[in-house]
């Protein structure tokens, strides 16, 4: 075993200095492949990190929404239809939720308003003529607590709001356009009648009676359409999905050209290289040391630039805030989300990439060895 | 120590240009002797060489080391017979660029996977006795011709084998390197070596140090002094 491990180390110690013969060289290869993994690594890890927090904001949403829908169209909840719901098996609470979207001209923006539900820890801040704000929507418009607003609703008339807190910066990938106010508030802003609600929020025990009592509430109200939470978390899946691709797609281009340019550089053996090859087996080596030699040198290239690049694109997406995809993966917004996403690696994703970069990189580089190291040794006599 | 019945060695055989280089050599070579295989370009020194070397096979014909018949061993048996019992000097030195003159040294003991500190001192103190000990840390392209060889003859020797061959030696150095290459001669065979070298040189050839000459022609021995 200490013989193998002497071995190797000396076969390491003469690929580093084999390396640094043709220092410009593999630099600039290495430069280039680190860059390859930094960019493959950060839309991997950005966009993961976005599923994994949507998935957490969404822990905490409701199973089931139900919508009423008029025309194919989503409708006001009528009044009644709480009632009309009844006691339905397994359904621990049902609530119904009052939203809506506000187009404010001067910052060419969106916001969502927003009935916070009752017991919420917002309730007891927002009284009648109070709002809570989303902290991009705060930056926008230049707002602090006790600093006064004026919205104008779409029938017309002036409303004012007092700012009486905005919401943390942590949750701001969710908050950044919100507006939280009172029912009253709402009602009257919006026009919406006592009694009317935006949809319902239904909360549901077990995971498993979701499915069911979803086929139920449609069977009840055949004019509404229950909405799962997993299906929205499929949706947003598919989002970062199409993003993701969409990055991928726009720098493929770039991984071929990379890939053509390693693969030619690992596969070609220069007459020096092959010269070099004789004298090593004519001195005593085996066809075997200096495939393993060989090995070392893409695998000493190819991982120290999944090392680097990786570590570069975790730095760029957890630190950096993912400075160089941010728009293309977040999406567009006036009002863009500032928040840091939660550490988060997933080992299959880390293990795919290696397989893809370091792997081929190391195989195109012993194949062509093999071949020119199993000519014979003599060759170098006549040379 | 070394000996060879009836050697022949053919290239490109069954084609065209099919051509025998040697053609039935029978040849001892005495231990702790210098033994020069003499003649003119395409004799067949060597092929010979490279076959007693276990750098080549012979087409027919047997080689024994020491008694044991080593002419159809596999590749990875002669690798570890030409590692264990030779130590080369090339004609065209054969160092490999870019590297220092002591990592030249050391690079037939790698797959060896001894103690690197061991071989590294090993290295230096055969760098220092062939006067080169200043020069360990040159790239071998900023070396002399003659400091070239030194270093191949270094390289040869790390592995401290009991064979040196050595093709053409003196071919390209001027007369006082090849003075100095064969006092260097001299002292390894002090220490115990056979060497085995091809030469034309007559410098080498009626050097006082070579025990015996063999001449050749045509892939034929001509006769032992």
């Amino acid at each position: 075993m200490r013989t193998w491990i002497e071995k190797q180390k000396a076969l390491i110690d003469f690929t580093l200095s084999s390396l640094a013969r043709r220092k410009l060289k593999n630099l600039g290869l290495l430069l280039v492949y680190t860059l390859i993994v930094f960019i493959l690594a950060s839309v991997m890890l950005f966009t993961h990190a976005l599923r994994h927090e949507a998935a957490q904001v969404l822990k905490n949403s409701p199973e089931v929404i139900l919508q009423r829908m008029v025309a194919g169209r989503h409708d006001l909840i009528p009044p009644g239809y709480l009632e009309k719901l009844g006691r339905i098996r397994g359904v621990q609470k049902k609530e119904g939720r009052l939203w809506g979207y506000y187009y404010d001209a001067v910052v060419k923006a969106n916001y969502t308003l927003m009935v916070p539900a009752a017991g919420a820890f917002t309730a007891e801040t927002i009284t009648d003529g109070s709002i809570v704000i989303g902290a991009a929507m705060a930056r926008a418009r230049g707002l602090t607590p006790g600093n006064l607003i004026s919205f104008r609703s779409y029938s017309g008339r002036l409303f004012s709001f007092t700012v009486a807190d905005v919401l943390p910066h942590s949750a701001e990938l969710v908050s950044a356009d919100l507006i939280l106010m009172s029912e009253a508030d709402y009602r009257a802003f919006f026009d919406i009648t006592a009694g009317y609600y935006t949809d319902i929020a239904l909360s549901v025990a077990n995971p498993q009676e979701v499915r069911n009592i979803a086929i139920k509430l449609a069977e009840t109200l055949p004019d509404s359409r229950p909405i799962l939470r997993e299906e929205v978390l499929r949706t947003y899946e598919s989002i970062f999905n199409w993003r993701e691709g969409i990055v991928l797609v726009l720098l493929s281009a770039a991984i071929l050209a990379f890939a053509i340019f390693a693969w030619d550089k690992a596969s070609g053996l220069s007459a020096e290289e092959k010269r070099e090859i004789g004298i090593l087996k004519a001195i005593g080596w085996e066809t075997g040391d200096v495939i393993k030699m060989k090995f070392w040198e893409g695998a000493l290239i190819s991982l120290t630039a999944f090392l680097l690049g990786y570590i570069a694109a975790y730095l760029h997406v957890f630190r950096f805030s993912s400075a160089l995809f941010e728009p293309v993966l977040k999406g567009w917004a006036v009002l863009y989300p500032r928040f840091e996403l939660t550490p988060v690696m997933d080992g299959f994703q880390v293990a795919t990439l290696f397989f893809f970069t370091v792997f081929p990189y190391t195989v195109a580089t012993i194949v062509p060895i093999w071949r020119a190291a199993i000519t014979d040794p003599d060759a170098v006599m006549r040379g | 120590m070394i000996k060879l019945t009836d050697i022949r060695k053919a290239y490109n055989q069954g084609r065209d240009n099919e051509f025998w280089a040697l053609n039935g050599i029978d040849l001892k070579i005495e231990p702790q002797r210098v033994t020069a295989l003499c003649g003119p370009s395409g004799s067949g020194k060597t092929t010979l060489l490279t076959i007693v070397g276990c750098l080549a096979r012979p087409t027919s014909g047997r080689v024994h080391l020491r008694e044991r018949d080593i002419s159809g061993l596999p590749e990875r048996f002669l690798t570890e017979i030409r590692r264990s019992t030779f130590g080369f000097v090339f004609q065209q030195f054969n160092l490999i660029k870019g590297l220092t003159a002591r990592d030249n040294v050391m690079l037939p003991a790698y797959p060896l996977g001894g103690d690197w500190r061991a071989l590294h001192d090993r290295a230096e103190s055969l760098l220092d006795t062939l006067k080169l000990g200043h020069r360990r840390h040159a790239r071998v392209e900023w070396l002399s011709g003659g400091e070239q060889q030194r270093v191949a003859i270094a390289r040869a020797m790390i592995n401290d084998p009991e064979v040196v061959i050595a093709d053409e030696p003196t071919a390209n150095l001027d007369t006082a390197l090849s003075r100095e290459f064969m006092a260097i001669l001299e002292n390894l065979k002090e220490q115990g070596k056979t060497i085995l070298l091809t030469s034309h040189d007559p410098l080498v050839v009626e050097s006082a140090v070579v025990d015996t000459v063999v001449n050749l022609r045509d892939g034929r021995l001509v006769g032992a002094d």
